[in-house]
């Protein structure tokens, strides 16, 4: 079928500007790659950030010491989730009697988010077992884990609490018209379009705390950030780092974009 | 006249930095100035009271000694501070040479250079006295058996693996604060550091800290030699190790050591 002359105009146009954004991105590469091996230090970076014969002898130490990584994350994304639900239920408790509640949660998210991670893992990591708790419940990985998530409870708290305040009025009005319970209008009508709602902010958050649970190896655990430390001090060379970010990109894009998509997927349903 | 008025101002400047070895001439960051780095905060007893100015402290007196040698006066030296990761960067450095108990290892020299080594550092274990009660000897088997730490940026993490294999994996950390403080919290049995740290640390830092015993330099199979630290290529080296050879030969880098360093004799070794 023969196009008309709008359609023949627009791919024409659309044909030109793919041209244009393919040229100009190789035309930035080529210049990347040709332009900084010409600076007088790139030998020695090259030599201290990408040497390969470093990154071969470390990668696989470093994809072991990932494990760990993934091992804290896995246990404190969950408790992660409940503690954050929990607050923010807190924070919408509308009797006057648990106002003391409402405050608590009120001061809670302030506190731990205005306070930065690595200040709360080594208050609670070395401070609480120095109280003189007997092993194994000194260990810095219980109470790392507790750091890390009463830090990013209080976050994830405030996307909950943002989905909650997003449901209307009017619903909370008509589930009490059932003769539901404010409990059963929470649980029934409000947090399942609550929860679904921020899942995309929440994803946000958990990829943070991906990358944030390197924080641990502040108070003893060889995880991969530590480990490349190790090598790095060893063989004073940067290259160990560069291998750790590359793990943590291969964990963290693909995390980025299925955010990206349930979002979009999400704004797709919106409209 | 313009010519000869400047030959009349550089000629005292020039004769000013006569008065140094020939060797160092030129070669300086600053023309007459020697630039000295050492860490941020340096430890006692290498440097005592954080002060590397004052001469106190065994790495404060080598540096002192060794500028002299090579004929700087104490006025001449200037001391800065940096990490341990600003030494081992590539490009420029800030230092003429940076002191601060770097061991030598072969993966380090490629990225940077070593004087010739100023002190052999045996490895001693720090522990704590509920430790010893406990039942804790000075044999390799015995130590097996503990919970270990170490400061992540030594050389005592592969010595770790390699003499003591211990059956639980070590927790690491990034300075030695860090691990006196998981020790206090009881979440480590027994670190391992050079000597002189862990005298320090068991005598000062901690309130029961115990030395069990220690790994005599000359026994492990890389011996743990600390060098002065030089940007890659720097020309001073070798200006550097004539300095030192001299203080060597003639027993005063002996007569500094056992000033500062005499306590180390009588630590029990494990066999």
């Amino acid at each position: 079928m023969a196009l008309t002359r709008r359609q023949a105009y627009e791919a024409r146009v659309k044909r030109r500007s793919t041209t244009i954004a393919a040229g100009s991105t190789l035309a930035v590469i080529v210049a990347t790659l040709i332009l900084v091996p010409l600076a007088p230090g790139w030998p020695a970076v090259k030599k201290s950030f990408f040497n390969a014969e470093v990154f071969a002898d470390t990668f696989p130490g470093l994809l072991n010491a990932f494990l760990l990584d993934v091992a804290i994350f896995a246990w404190s994304a969950p408790l992660i989730f409940v503690l954050g639900l929990l607050v923010a239920l807190a924070r919408d408790v509308r009797a006057p009697a648990a106002y003391p509640l409402r405050l608590f949660a009120i001061v809670y998210t302030d506190i731990f988010r205005g306070v930065p991670v690595i200040l709360v893992i080594y208050l609670v990591g070395f401070g609480i077992p120095g109280l003189g708790l007997p092993r194994p419940w000194n260990s810095p990985y219980i109470w790392g884990t507790v750091a890390l998530v009463l830090t990013y409870a209080a976050y994830v708290a405030e996307v909950f609490r943002t989905g909650i305040e997003s449901i209307h009025q009017s619903q909370r009005a008509a589930a009490a018209s059932l003769g539901l319970s404010e409990a059963d209008t929470m649980r029934y009508v409000i947090l399942p379009q609550a929860i679904r709602k921020v899942v995309p902010a929440n994803m946000n958050l958990f990829i943070a705390l991906q990358k944030d649970v390197a924080l641990l190896s502040f108070i003893g655990p060889v995880e991969i950030f530590r480990q490349a430390g190790v090598y790095k001090s060893l063989m004073a060379n940067f290259t160990p780092y560069v291998g750790a970010a590359l793990i943590f990109l291969a964990i963290t894009i693909p995390a980025t974009r299925y955010a990206d998509y349930l979002l979009a997927k999400q704004r797709r349903a919106r409209s | 006249m313009r010519l000869l008025l400047t030959t009349l101002i550089a000629l005292p400047l020039a004769t000013g930095a006569l008065a140094q070895n020939d060797c160092a001439n030129g070669l300086t960051l600053e023309d007459g100035k020697l630039t000295i780095a050492t860490g941020n905060p340096a430890y006692y007893p290498w440097v005592m009271d954080d002060a590397p100015e004052s001469k106190q402290g065994f790495e404060a007196a080598v540096a002192y000694a060794v500028a002299n040698e090579m004929g700087f006066s104490d006025d001449q030296v200037v001391w800065v501070r940096s990490s341990f990761d600003e030494a081992i960067q590539p490009g420029a450095k800030n230092f003429d040479f940076n002191l601060q108990q770097y061991s030598i290892t072969p993966e380090r020299d490629e990225i940077v250079d070593f004087s010739v080594p100023y002190y052999s550092a045996a490895m001693a274990v720090l522990t704590r006295a509920p430790v010893v009660e406990g039942g804790a000897e000075a044999t390799i088997d015995s130590l097996k058996g503990l919970i270990w730490g170490a400061d992540a940026n030594t050389t005592a993490v592969p010595m770790l693996g390699e003499v003591i294999a211990p059956e639980k994996d070590p927790l690491l950390y990034g300075d030695n604060t860090d691990v006196v403080e998981a020790m206090k919290a009881n979440q480590i049995d027994a670190a391992l550091f050079d000597l002189p740290t862990a005298l320090y640390l068991s005598a000062v830092v901690l309130d029961d800290g115990v030395i069990l015993g220690q790994f005599p330099a000359e026994r492990s199979e890389s011996p743990d030699s600390f060098g002065l630290l030089f940007e890659e290529g720097n020309p001073l080296k070798s200006c550097v190790d004539t300095a030192l050879n001299a203080l060597k030969a003639d027993g005063r880098l002996a007569a500094i050591e056992a000033e500062w360093l005499s306590e180390t004799t009588g630590v029990p070794v494990i066999e």
